[in-house]
């Protein structure tokens, strides 16, 4: 037998007083564990999304707004931007892929958001590595009345290929008051789950989101935008628009819809709320920030750089003030383990005073008591360990239900290694003073007893 | 020779600073393979004698010898190490570790010799002192009589030179006395292992052909 055996047969010899201190210890270590991979999965959350493109370019406005808003869909829509400037933009050669994306309206049905884009939306990866896919017999968006909707919003709507539905204006509160369009969209795909918040998005395609009544904006109104602009350049105004001839048309769809929607709108009155940009290469971006910004039309934002902002200020800090909590509460548990071996040293005088008459050397009980204390210190470590990923396994399926991120609990993250030989270190402290009486044990008035 | 005293002297500091003579040993000697008891009031010092020879307690003065090894010149890891494999113990009574089952009792002894395996050599040792069917039973589920043969084993477990016994059969009834005295005794002469047992019966102490008193050769109140 060796000393770790010896010290494990005693820990078993006090099963009960063993057992409670080794888990007050695993329940810190899961407290832990739950903390860490619930910060990561709030990190990947919110940056995963923000990797898939260089830049956000928008209104002017704050630049985390408009990143909170464009990528995960969060707070009300920001100020649009001319069309007319989307394409000049989309020249700029050190752009790769530039998508619009116009926002404004929700589906009746649950609420989601509706979000006009083009068909090359879906090309472009949305995470690095990680491109859209369509489930079987689905398309893209080809035909302006098309929509794909993303796997959540199938779920919720049970929608289907051939679904229909009709675009409601603004966000519709359940007051009743919100504007329903006449236009009708037809679900021609259904995106595979991406875990982010595209899975809760539908996607129209941006000449049908131009179609529906109401979303251009008001020929004057527009005029008067873009001369101010030009002002600011100091350029020429452009020339006043045309009257527009009322040569509504009437348009069949494949399904035998009656779109009573009016002509195409000229692009002066054509606006899009963002347009996300994948540069040529990662040297360019900062250059076309800079150069975006200057100009009075748009801000170009990163949103990588906004979430860690965002990270760094509130969630990092939150999570420090938990760990250095959680990190005391299992202290609190080593000096438990520290009160339940010393208290049994007293007990143990005769049997350790047996081990030295038997040959057991001064070193040998000491590190005997050592090893109960890295012994229950680490098995509650590693049960901790477990029970955290256990309740992340656990939770995987209702979180993922709830709201689509994917935890994998097997993702460990590096401060669990760590975790161990800092419990070791802990559990060598703890144990010092129980295994000093071990050592110091006057043997012959201890077997006198 | 088996053991060797020689001019071995020991005494304990009271409290108050005062120094309390226990030991004062001339010449004491055992042959190999010698079976002697120790008799002598209670207090007198045949337990320090024991803890003294055995290396548990260092001794003030003097010298003592085992199979030709001066245990009193030993570093004290050395002499744990050297009482693992050349001493056996069996004291009065709680001899044995309530953590362990019998089996592991018996292991427990050789493992501090070095020994970490010994599982079938502890298992015949078991055997030998009738305790073969209760291999796997915890002290607390054995009689105070078996408990001493379980010590009994143990203590022959790493093939001693010599055995020590205290009171070995002090606690147990006057049948349990004699299968342990036995036990004992013939175990030390199949090993040729010499024995020092002490005794307070002097039923026990009349089975042997050499008794001592210890009041015959510790003169604690002798010369300084
Ligand atoms: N660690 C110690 N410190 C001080 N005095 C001690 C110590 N150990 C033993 N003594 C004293 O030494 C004397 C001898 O004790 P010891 O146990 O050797 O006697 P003994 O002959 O074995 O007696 P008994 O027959 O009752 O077992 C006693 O007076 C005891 O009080
Ligand atoms: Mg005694």
């Amino acid at each position: 037998m060796n000393l770790v055996t010896i010290a494990w047969k005693s820990i078993r010899q006090r099963a009960l007083a063993s057992s409670l201190t080794a888990l007050s210890v695993a329940l810190g270590v899961t407290l832990m564990v739950t903390v860490l991979v619930m910060h990561s999965v709030i990190f990947k959350t919110f940056n995963q999304p923000a990797t898939g493109y260089d830049l956000i370019v928008g209104a002017k406005g704050s630049p985390l707004q408009l990143v909170l808003n464009t990528i995960f869909h969060l707070g009300k829509p920001v100020e649009n931007i001319p069309y007319l400037y989307y394409k000049e933009l989309k020249e700029n050669p050190r752009i790769e892929a530039a998508i619009p994306l116009a926002l404004g309206d929700t589906t009746q049905q649950g609420g989601f958001r509706i979000m006009g884009t083009i068909p090359e939306f879906f090309g472009v990866e949305y995470m690095p590595d990680k491109k859209f896919g369509v489930y079987k017999g689905g398309r893209y968006l080809s035909k302006p009345f098309d929509a794909v909707i993303g796997a959540s919003v199938a779920k919720a709507n049970n929608w289907g290929i051939g679904s229909t539905f009709k675009p409601v204006h603004g966000v519709d509160d359940g007051s009743g008051e919100a504007h329903v369009h006449d236009e009708e969209f037809t679900v021609v795909g259904v995106l595979g789950r991406t875990g982010t918040p595209n899975d809760k998005g539908v996607f129209v395609h941006l000449d049908g989101f131009y179609m529906i009544e109401g979303h251009e904006k008001p020929a004057d109104e527009a005029y008067a935008k873009a001369v101010a602009t030009a002002k600011l350049l100091g350029k020429e105004p452009p020339p006043p628009p045309k009257p527009q001839a009322d040569d509504a048309h009437d348009d069949d769809d494949e399904h035998g819809h009656h779109h009573h929607h009016h002509g195409p709108i000229p692009d002066e009155q054509k606006e899009v709320t963002a347009v996300l940009i994948r540069t040529k290469s990662p040297i360019v971006t900062p250059q076309l920030q800079g150069f975006i910004n200057d100009q009075p039309q748009a801000q170009a934002v990163s949103p990588i750089q906004q979430i860690s902002l965002l990270f760094s200020t509130f969630i990092d800090n939150v999570q420090l003030m938990l760990l250095v909590l959680i990190t005391m509460i299992i202290l609190v548990s080593g000096v438990g383990i520290f009160v339940s071996i010393y208290n049994s040293m007293s007990d143990r005088k005769r049997e350790i005073a047996i081990m030295r008459a038997l040959g057991a050397r001064r070193g040998s009980v000491f590190s005997i008591i050592l090893a109960e204390s890295i012994l229950l210190c680490v098995g509650g470590g590693i049960l901790g360990v477990l029970l955290g990923h256990g309740l992340v396994f656990a939770a995987a399926p209702y979180v993922e239900a709830k709201s689509g991120i994917v935890m994998n609990p097997w993702a460990f993250e590096w401060i669990e290694l760590v975790l161990i030989p800092a419990l070791i270190v802990l559990a060598s402290l703890v144990g010092m003073v129980p295994g000093m009486t071990a050592y110091r044990t006057d043997v012959a008035k201890a077997l006198a007893n | 020779m088996s053991l060797i005293l020689k001019q071995v002297r020991k005494s304990y500091t009271e409290p108050d600073g005062t120094k309390l003579p226990i030991l004062n040993v001339e010449h004491f000697a055992l042959d190999k393979g010698e079976q002697v008891v120790l008799v002598g009031e209670s207090g007198g010092g045949k337990t320090t004698l024991l803890n003294v020879i055995s290396g548990i307690t260092q001794a003030d003065s003097g010298t003592v010898q085992v199979d030709g090894h001066d245990l009193t010149g030993m570093f004290e890891a050395k002499r744990d190490r050297f009482r693992a494999e050349r001493i056996g113990f069996v004291f009065q009574t709680f001899n044995l570790l309530d953590a362990f089952t019998a089996l592991e009792n018996v292991m427990l002894g050789m493992s501090f010799a070095g020994n970490n395996g010994g599982k079938a050599v502890a298992r015949e040792l078991l055997q030998r002192v009738g305790l073969g069917h209760r291999l796997n039973h915890r002290p607390s589920a054995l009689s105070v009589g078996e408990q001493q043969r379980v010590a009994v084993a143990r203590s022959l477990a790493n093939k001693p030179s010599l055995l020590l016994a205290d009171e070995p059969t002090a606690n147990v009834d006057v049948k349990n006395q004699e299968l342990i005295l036995k036990l004992i005794r013939d175990a030390c002469s199949e090993r040729n292992v010499s024995l020092l047992m002490v005794t307070h019966s002097q039923e026990v102490a009349g089975q042997f052909e050499r008794v001592e008193q210890l009041g015959d050769f510790n003169k604690p109140g002798e010369s300084k």
